[in-house]
């Protein structure tokens, strides 16, 4: 990055909205710098021309209604052009074409969940067609999140017992990074993962990609995320190659194990087939209905010495995808 | 008849009222049961000073950790409680009370030409309400911290397992403070007036402590409610903001910045009030358009109960709400405007001495402005989508909060020290200060406004890489700052051990509060004083009045 690029003040825009909003924030910019170069010039003039010299003496304050009343109402005309702009913009923020593609957006402490038209899903990435309009439809599952696209120019909160809805139409194919805008938190201590380094998470964790890719390219991935992935050769995933590789896409890492080092949650490892002792006393058999249980329904059976903290992936996970965990969970036997 | 005044109440152990404030009465006990507004200001100084050195302890840290990416002295947790208390403790503990309960404590009746307020004991009381208060917020910070940002967000606050309850009781109880200085203050200013005081005469500065009581009078009842719902939600399971129990998450917001505008207005109009101060007292003349001044105060009292939904325009209130709450945050740009203009013609004309304070004055100017135009951008919808919750919005209210109002504190409290102590200061080493002050706090936001508005987020524990050089570069600046005040420590406390005595108006200002000595004697006056010119009248005032030195040396150049 050179010095230039730094001084920039607005990232590369890639929306719809981004031609209109630059130049408004430009012209704000430079009316900025203009008024205080024009206020801040003059007061330093004055400071100098008029500093204390000896026996000269101020001169009383007289009175100049006209040019009071001339910066009074100066202002207004400007103020009228800008709140007109800003608020015309705000209306296109807030009108999604009717035929807009809608992607029903999940959030909770700290992960993004997205499910397409189809019923699939992604995690902390999402991926979007390019030249059509997308409509986010967004809810919360505990605090308040917002989701926040700075080349999108777009932003909206995602609020617990409320839809909220967030548009923009991409206009450049590639990866831009999305965050959360509204304050949620930490986790009290970093996690250790799977390869023994600690890990932070939180609200500034809580962010991802957007995928833009070419519409030729949108039918072909909303199919992807409906079936197991293929190896480069074309030989398709079997179900605990997939499990495996779901175990890290969907964060299972982040608290779970499969070397038996316990984690926030219970390690995977020798789970399959055994008595699991459980928070109410009572054993049960880990089998297939248990492990699907507690991945839907994870704090109606508790695991001894362990948090009800799981969030549930109950309409995030496709019955294929659970099937693959489950697969997974039998290899590490 | 105004020359019954605050009567000097009656006490156990009168003070002789033409002593020394500092000296009449003595030992530890006569300051804790004093009921002299003098001594209450400056009991407040030591507080508030206290309170912002550790707030600013707080944001050194929060910067420290900022310098790389990941982990850099502690772990997010750690992080997000080092944030909140910063704000916290700089809102609610240094701020609100900064130039109204200390600086304006001290010099208000002074300037009305009155013996105290019109109720000493209710004075005496706030103070100690503000240390209860203050007591429950330290409270909260060994018992664990609070981890929810200042803003205490619902359903974040009523979740969080931190120590809310202790922490918003705090701020409760500070709350009750603010609003008897707020009542205190509106009925001396409209009961104590000295004879020939009338409200075309007031100083600047009671303009804009009467508009700051009258917001504290107003709003802060309102946060009291809103914290109190959100304990008792916390506490009992009441559902006025938890969705799962049919209450509206929103509606804390709501609730929280009906109080929380006003309070930025709470904390930005006094800073104007002194600076007004400071520009008459410097350029030797009257503050220009003296009565747009005084209304542009009370227009953003007004203006500041009727925008506070601009902080909402990202959480889903109607799109209607919105359009009306941007069309009236662009009002504020008005009264705004107004007094950058006035200042500014002040100086035109005038004869301009370049102290300290008047520098504090001028970095005022500067950095309000800077604070002002880009406050535009935030109030142009569109414009504010992207730029909410990001580091613009840090940046921009630092320039109003600290490159205003604490500006206008330093500077009024460096103008008014030779009063409050009876000593002077060193100007060079005071300027020398003022110049890492100056150079640091600009360099620690302008790179705060790149970053926000190229998309980091704020309360960020971990950033991209892309954002290293901005948060380096802020965080060098912090050292700057940091600097400076420690400089300005040094002045003062050398000041006060080995400073000079001063002479009762050692800048030769026309102001009221410089004619009775420096420090000032327990009545204020030896007897009430007739007023019969403004406070800005340089060409009235004689010579006597304006005259820089010991009294005994003007009648010395007399004869």
């Amino acid at each position: 990055m050179n010095s230039t690029d730094l001084m920039k003040q607005l990232p590369a825009q890639w929306s719809t909205f981004g031609p209109g909003f630059d130049w408004l924030f430009y012209f704000l910019y430079w009316m900025s710098v203009i008024l205080f170069v024009g206020i801040i010039g003059t007061a330093v003039y004055f400071v100098v021309k008029y500093r204390r010299r000896p026996g000269v003496k101020a001169e009383p304050t007289g009175h100049n209604l006209v040019m009071e009343l001339a910066w009074t109402v100066a202002p207004v005309v400007l103020l009228v052009m800008l709140f007109h702009w800003g608020f015309s913009g705000y209306i296109s923020l807030t009108s999604p074409p009717p035929d807009a593609l809608d992607i029903r957006v999940r959030a909770r402490k700290w992960s993004w969940d997205f499910e397409y038209p189809n019923g699939g899903h992604s995690q902390n990435d999402v991926t979007v067609p390019l030249n059509r309009p997308v409509r986010f439809v967004m809810s919360s599952e505990d605090v308040i999140h917002s989701m926040f696209v700075p080349a999108f120019r777009v932003k909206r909160d995602a609020v617990p017992g409320m839809y909220s809805t967030l548009w923009f139409q991409a206009t450049h194919t590639g990866d831009t990074r999305f965050y959360c805008a509204e304050y949620c938190g930490a986790a009290d201590e970093p996690v250790t993962q799977a390869d023994g380094s600690a890990r932070e998470t939180g609200h500034f964790s809580m962010g991802g990609l957007v995928h833009i890719v070419p519409q030729s390219a949108w039918a072909g991935y909303l199919e992807s995320i409906l079936r197991a992935p293929s190896h480069a050769d074309g030989r398709e995933f079997t179900p605990a190659e997939w499990g495996e590789q779901l175990y890290t896409q969907q964060n299972c890492n982040t608290c779970h194990s499969v070397n038996g080092t316990p984690m926030t949650g219970p390690t995977w490892q020798h789970l399959f087939g055994q008595q699991v002792p459980l928070a109410d006393g009572t054993r049960v058999l880990a089998d297939e209905n248990f492990i699907r249980r507690s991945i839907l329904e994870p704090n109606a059976q508790v695991v001894q010495g362990f948090g009800p903290i799981m969030p549930s992936y109950q309409g995030s996970l496709t019955d294929r995808q659970l099937d693959a965990i489950i697969a997974y969970i039998r290899t590490l036997r | 008849m105004a020359t019954e005044v605050a009567n000097a109440p009656s006490h156990h152990e009168e003070p002789d009222p033409n002593e020394n404030y500092l000296k009449a009465g003595r030992g530890i006990w006569s300051w804790m049961t004093t009921l002299d507004h003098k001594r209450i200001g400056v009991m407040y100084l030591v507080a508030v000073i206290l309170a912002f050195f550790m707030g600013g302890m707080f944001a050194l840290l929060i910067r420290l950790e900022l310098l790389t990416p990941g982990r850099t002295i502690m772990g997010a947790a750690t992080y997000n409680r080092v944030f909140t208390l910063h704000g916290a403790i700089m809102v609610f503990l240094f701020i609100i009370p900064s130039i109204p309960a200390a600086l304006g404590n001290f010099v208000l009746p002074i300037m009305l030409g009155a013996k105290d307020v019109a109720f000493p004991r209710l004075n005496l009381m706030s103070f100690y309400v503000y240390v209860v208060g203050a007591v429950f917020c330290l409270f909260s910070i060994v018992s664990g911290a609070i981890d929810t940002g200042w803003t205490f967000y619902t359903p974040y606050s009523t979740t969080s397992s931190s120590s809310v309850v202790s922490m918003t009781l705090g701020v409760f109880i500070l709350g009750f403070s603010s609003i008897l200085t707020g009542l205190n203050f509106i009925v001396t200013i409209h009961k104590l007036r000295a004879p020939g005081m009338h409200w075309r005469r007031l100083p600047l500065f009671i303009w804009g402590m009467y508009a700051t009581s009258i917001m504290q009078v107003l709003a802060t009842p309102v946060l009291a409610i809103t914290l109190a719902l959100l304990a008792m939600e916390k506490l009992l399971g009441l559902g006025i903001f938890d969705a799962s129990l049919g209450g509206d998450p929103v509606l804390f917001q709501h609730f929280f910045w009906f109080y929380s505008h006003p309070a930025v207005y709470i904390m930005i109009v006094p800073g104007m009030a002194v600076v007004s101060e400071l520009f008459a007292t410097f350029s030797r003349r009257a503050v220009f358009g003296y009565f747009a001044i005084a209304m542009s105060s009370l227009g953003l009292a007004l203006l500041g109960f009727l925008v506070w939904g601009h902080h909402m325009f990202t959480s889903g209130q109607s799109e209607f709400a919105t359009m009306v709450f941007s069309g009236l945050t662009m009002l504020v740009a008005i009264p705004s405007g107004v007094k950058t203009f006035n200042w500014t013609a002040t100086l035109y004309k005038g004869s301009i001495w370049l102290t300290t304070p008047m520098l504090y004055a001028l970095a005022f100017l500067v950095q309000f402005a800077i604070g002002g135009l880009t406050g535009l951008f935030l109030g142009v919808l569109s414009i504010d989508i992207h730029l909410h919750d990001t580091y613009f919005v840090v940046a921009h209210f630092h320039y109003v909060m600290m490159g205003g109002t604490v500006m206008g504190f330093v500077g009024g409290l460096l103008y008014w020290w030779p009063k409050i102590t009876g000593k002077l200061y060193n100007e060079t080493a005071a300027k020398v200060s003022f110049g890492f002050v100056f150079a640091g706090f600009n360099a620690v936001f302008i790179a705060q406004f790149i970053m926000g508005s190229r998309g980091m987020p704020r309360r960020y524990y971990d950033y991209v890489p892309e954002f290293r050089p901005y948060h380096a570069f802020s965080t060098y600046g912090s050292w700057i700052l940091a600097v400076g005040f420690f400089i300005l420590a040094g002045v003062l406390i050398q000041s006060l051990r080995k400073g000079a005595k001063a002479p009762p108006n050692p800048w030769g200002s026309a102001g009221f509060e410089w004619n009775t000595a420096s420090p000032p004697i327990f009545s204020n006056f030896a007897e009430t004083p007739v007023i019969t010119r403004g406070p800005y009248d340089y060409h009235e005032a004689t010579e006597e009045e304006l005259f820089d030195g010991f009294p005994e040396d003007f009648k010395k150049t007399e004869s």
